[in-house]
């Protein structure tokens, strides 16, 4: 990193904009880590984006693909990446060589919004090391607050681990398993890291025989009391609990990456392995629960910060050309910079008005609710408490009101077999929200758990999609669960839904097979 | 500067490798890699590489968009670009679009169907002069001076002649000292390679069977490229008189009228004798007819002038008739009783575009 540092440091007037940004943005309130910018030729600049932001990561063949895409498009004129900023205290960001000055400007703008959303919202606690991915306390953080976020050399780390299991195993091997690894890297417990520890409920002693607890009774009173046909139902039941006890695991477990660290058949290197691909995957989850909002979050921040104290007349055109193309909204594609700033600014008018409460809430008439205006100036207190203490979901759940979907214009589509294309559904404020939740739920990924990890009494691993209403792509499950195979070596299988029929989609290791199934 | 992703991107174009190497006999029936030629390097779409998980049906999931329209307005998105896990329409519209350079194909190509390399003729008479500069000498013109060696002669002579002065370690050279680059002249044999297509464009030669050659030309062709640095490429058509055409005009010419089949031969020698003096180059005639000739007489000119001229002079002569609904098909017949035992020759029968990549391996095959 050093080496790289001293190779990609900032000129000195960078520097010194970089002092005046920063100064700008903690007049405003942001509150963030120490933040290192270091300059990036476009090929670095697409080299960092395929590796997720990272500069050493461990060798695969996806950010190559990634790399030929990006660069692809960066040729071709299609896209260009402005920004690039990491979740690590201190905080990394990059800045590319050749965009103007007004562009860095933007750019270092919109990074402080990113790092003090990095530093005070509440997902990203998950990635405080010293936690140890645990984190009880979720509420704001203390004055002196400067966890340890040493991603960039963890993901070094584990660069240099797999490094090491390429050259003992060969390549051919060790690919091919992480390949099974990041097929199963979305099944994982996005709530993880603020479940407390379950500890195992129940007595110990499983074999003493079961003894139904009776209500005192005199004698000759007590076949009335305590019938023979209750006493069996119960003793029947209370056998149940402890079958279900057996049950191996207990309650079904959504990390379905941990379950496999902890009980799989597996060899050292691909425990270690399967446990860096792990960590990964959870320190780019507060990332992907906020997309909406820390997108929005910067944009608020760049804008305000540009337009009222960083910019100078003559640059204001330049800049408002840069900002309507990160704004930009195109047919079928939600952005979330757009999206979520336009809602920042909803919040802060509305609480400046004093337009929530339940007074609000019941009015009913249009004229009244149109110029309600109670002069509260609550706007900014409240966007810090939102930034804080809300993801997307609770986001979205919150704060999108009718209004705000009529006017920004938003509606939902499906798929329309006739016309062959995507088709414009609804416009209704119900069916908005209704799917845009759907959407951020589990960031799009199905939920999906471990039920039984000794199916059939036969060592068989089963996992139940919790169908939402929306099936599984059939082939992609498949190729997943021979992922899934490989690791637990023995067969496996997952209950869900195609097309309406509640079916076992199994693999055995050889062939696949479907069949009607009810739980 | 060397990227760390590099590794990455090798590895990632090692698998759209195999990819390709998988659908080559695919890719090369389809002659669709043709229209995609650019001028080193074909652009070929490889079914996307992905790493499967546990994901919706992208059909059923939909999504939220922002801006105008009605409901029941299509969106008209062909879903490009990185959606932040919005839908898409279609599973196979993420085609990867990868850029290979010919050499390479023809490499894969080559270890697909294990084709030989060639191994030229002979010792070429042609020789490539090269020249060098490795050596040192006295005298030579100022600019090609060699101040390391100079000075070391001066220091030697004046250590010599005890002039050196270890206080004042001062060299100075004098013309006697001065040393000059000089040049080697090598000369190298160069194995010049030329093809001459010839190609039936009579009557009962369709749109399909043209196409068959044409397909099967550019493989040929890339093969050859990759075996021999500079390579010179004619084109003749023929019916019952022959031309020589460039390559736009081989491949659309459509004639009418009979096959005289020695005409093209004929032309063929006479361009040879006139360009290509057989030992010093190495020649490959490839034929394309429907082998439906004119007359037995005509046919025995053609063996006549095969056996005289253009098999001896070739290093290889090859023959393919590809198959077409009019026509005999007589002369392969005929070519491969005369031929018998003659290794030089080589026939083919291309019954369809499925037969390519066998026939190109038949013509290929022997390393010659």
């Amino acid at each position: 990193m050093s080496q790289h540092a001293r190779k990609n440091q900032l000129p000195d007037y960078l520097r010194a904009e970089q002092e005046r940004i920063e100064a700008i943005a903690r007049s405003y309130g942001l509150d963030f880590f120490r933040t290192g910018f270091e300059m990036a030729s476009y090929d670095q600049m697409n080299e960092l984006a395929a590796l997720g932001g990272f500069p050493t990561r461990y060798p695969h063949w996806r950010f190559g693909m990634e790399y030929e895409r990006l660069s692809r498009s960066a040729e071709y004129g299609l896209s260009r990446i402005y920004e690039m900023v990491i979740n690590n205290n201190p905080a990394y960001a990059y800045l590319l060589e050749g965009n103007s000055l007004t562009e860095q400007r933007l750019v270092m703008a919109h990074v402080f919004g990113h790092v003090d959303f990095f530093k005070n919202n509440f997902c990203f606690r998950a990635t405080d090391e010293e936690t140890l991915g645990k984190t009880v306390d979720a509420g704001p953080p203390r004055r002196d607050y400067e966890p340890i976020r040493r991603w960039v050399d963890r993901f070094a780390n584990h660069g240099a681990r797999i490094a090491r299991h390429i050259e003992r195993h060969g390549m051919d091997k060790v690919e091919a398993f992480i390949d099974h690894c990041l097929s199963l890297e979305n099944l994982i417990d996005p709530w993880e890291a603020f479940r407390g520890r379950v500890s195992p409920i129940g007595d110990a002693d499983d074999e003493a025989p079961i003894e139904v607890p009776r209500l005192a009774a005199k004698d000759y009173m007590d076949r009335y009391i305590n019938p023979a046909e209750y006493l069996e139902a119960k003793r029947k039941s209370l056998e149940a609990d402890r079958e279900r006890r057996k049950r191996f695991p207990e309650e079904p477990v959504r990390d379905v990456l941990s379950f496999l660290l902890e009980h799989a058949p597996l060899e050292r290197w691909e425990r270690d392995v399967l446990a860096a691909i792990r960590t990964e995957a959870y320190y780019f989850v507060p990332q992907m629960q906020t997309k909406i909002m820390n997108e929005g979050w910067a944009s608020y921040w760049h804008s305000r910060m540009m337009t009222e104290k960083i910019l100078s007349a003559s640059e204001i055109v330049d800049y408002a050309d840069r900002n309507a193309s990160i704004l930009a909204t195109s047919p079928g594609q939600l952005n979330p910079y757009k999206l979520g700033v336009e809602l920042y600014r909803h919040i802060e008018e509305r609480w400046d008005k004093g337009q929530f409460g339940r007074e609000w809430e019941e009015c009913s008439n249009y004229d009244l609710k149109q110029s309600w205006d109670m002069r509260l100036g609550g706007g900014r207190d409240k966007l810090f408490q939102v930034r804080s203490l809300y993801n997307d979901v609770t986001f979205i759940d919150e704060f999108l009101t009718p209004e705000f979907v009529v006017a920004e214009k938003l509606y939902t589509f499906g798929y329309s077999g006739k016309k062959g294309d995507d088709v414009i559904e609804s416009r209704q404020f119900r069916d908005v929200k209704e799917k845009l939740l759907f959407q951020l739920t589990n960031f799009g990924n199905p939920v999906i758990e471990i039920v039984d990890a000794n199916f059939g009494n036969r060592g068989e691993l089963l996992l139940r999609h919790d169908h939402q209403g929306v099936d599984l792509q059939r082939d992609y499950a498949q190729a997943a669960l021979e992922a899934l195979v490989r690791c637990w070596r023995r067969p496996c299988a997952v209950a869900t839904k195609l097309d309406k029929k509640s079916v076992l989609v199994r693999y055995d290791g050889a062939k696949h097979t479907e069949e009607p199934y009810v739980a | 500067m060397a990227l760390k992703i590099d590794q990455d991107h090798a590895r990632f174009r090692h698998i759209v490798r195999g990819r390709i190497r998988q659908n080559l006999r695919k890719f090369i029936s389809k002659g669709e890699l043709l229209g995609r030629k650019g001028k080193d390097t074909v652009s070929i779409p490889v079914p996307q590489i992905d790493i499967p998980r546990f994901k919706f049906n992208s059909q059923q999931t939909g999504g939220i968009g922002q801006g105008e329209g009605d409901v029941g307005d299509t969106l008209g998105n062909g879903q490009e670009g990185p959606g932040k896990g919005k839908a898409g329409q279609g599973e196979g519209s993420h085609v990867l679009e990868v850029d290979v350079s010919i050499d390479e194909l023809a490499g894969l190509l080559g270890e697909e169907l294990q084709l030989p390399n060639i191994e030229p003729k002979g010792q070429s008479r042609i020789r490539d002069d090269a020249e060098r500069y490795t050596g040192v000498r006295r005298v030579g013109p100022e600019s090609l001076r060699h101040f390391r060696r100079t000075y070391r002669e001066a220091l030697k002579r004046q250590i010599i002649s005890g002039t050196f002065d270890h206080e004042r370690p001062v060299v100075v050279p004098t013309p006697v000292d001065k040393r000059f680059r000089s040049w080697k002249t090598t000369s190298a044999p160069v194995a010049n390679a030329v093809i001459i297509y010839m190609m039936d464009v009579s009557g009962s030669m369709g749109d399909e069977q043209k196409d068959i050659v044409r397909i099967e030309s550019f493989w040929l062709d890339a093969w050859l490229r990759r075996q021999y640095k500079d390579i010179a490429t004619r084109f003749i058509v023929h019916d019952s008189t022959a031309r020589e055409v460039d390559r736009d005009t081989f491949f659309r010419t459509r004639e009418s009228g009979g096959t005289m089949i020695s005409s093209a031969y004929k032309l063929c020698k006479s361009i040879i004798e006139s360009e290509y003096p057989p030992d010093a180059w190495n020649i490959y005639p490839f034929h394309f007819s429907d082998g439906d000739n004119w007359s037995m007489d005509d046919t025995l000119a053609c063996v006549e002038l095969l056996r005289q001229s253009l098999v001896p002079w070739s290093n290889m002569f090859a023959y393919g008739q590809v198959e077409s609904p009019y026509g005999s098909g007589q002369f392969i017949k005929d070519l491969r009783e005369h031929f018998r035992g003659n290794d030089k020759v080589v026939t083919s029968e291309i019954a369809n575009k499925d037969a390519i990549v066998e026939s190109i391996k038949e013509f290929l095959g022997k390393g010659k």
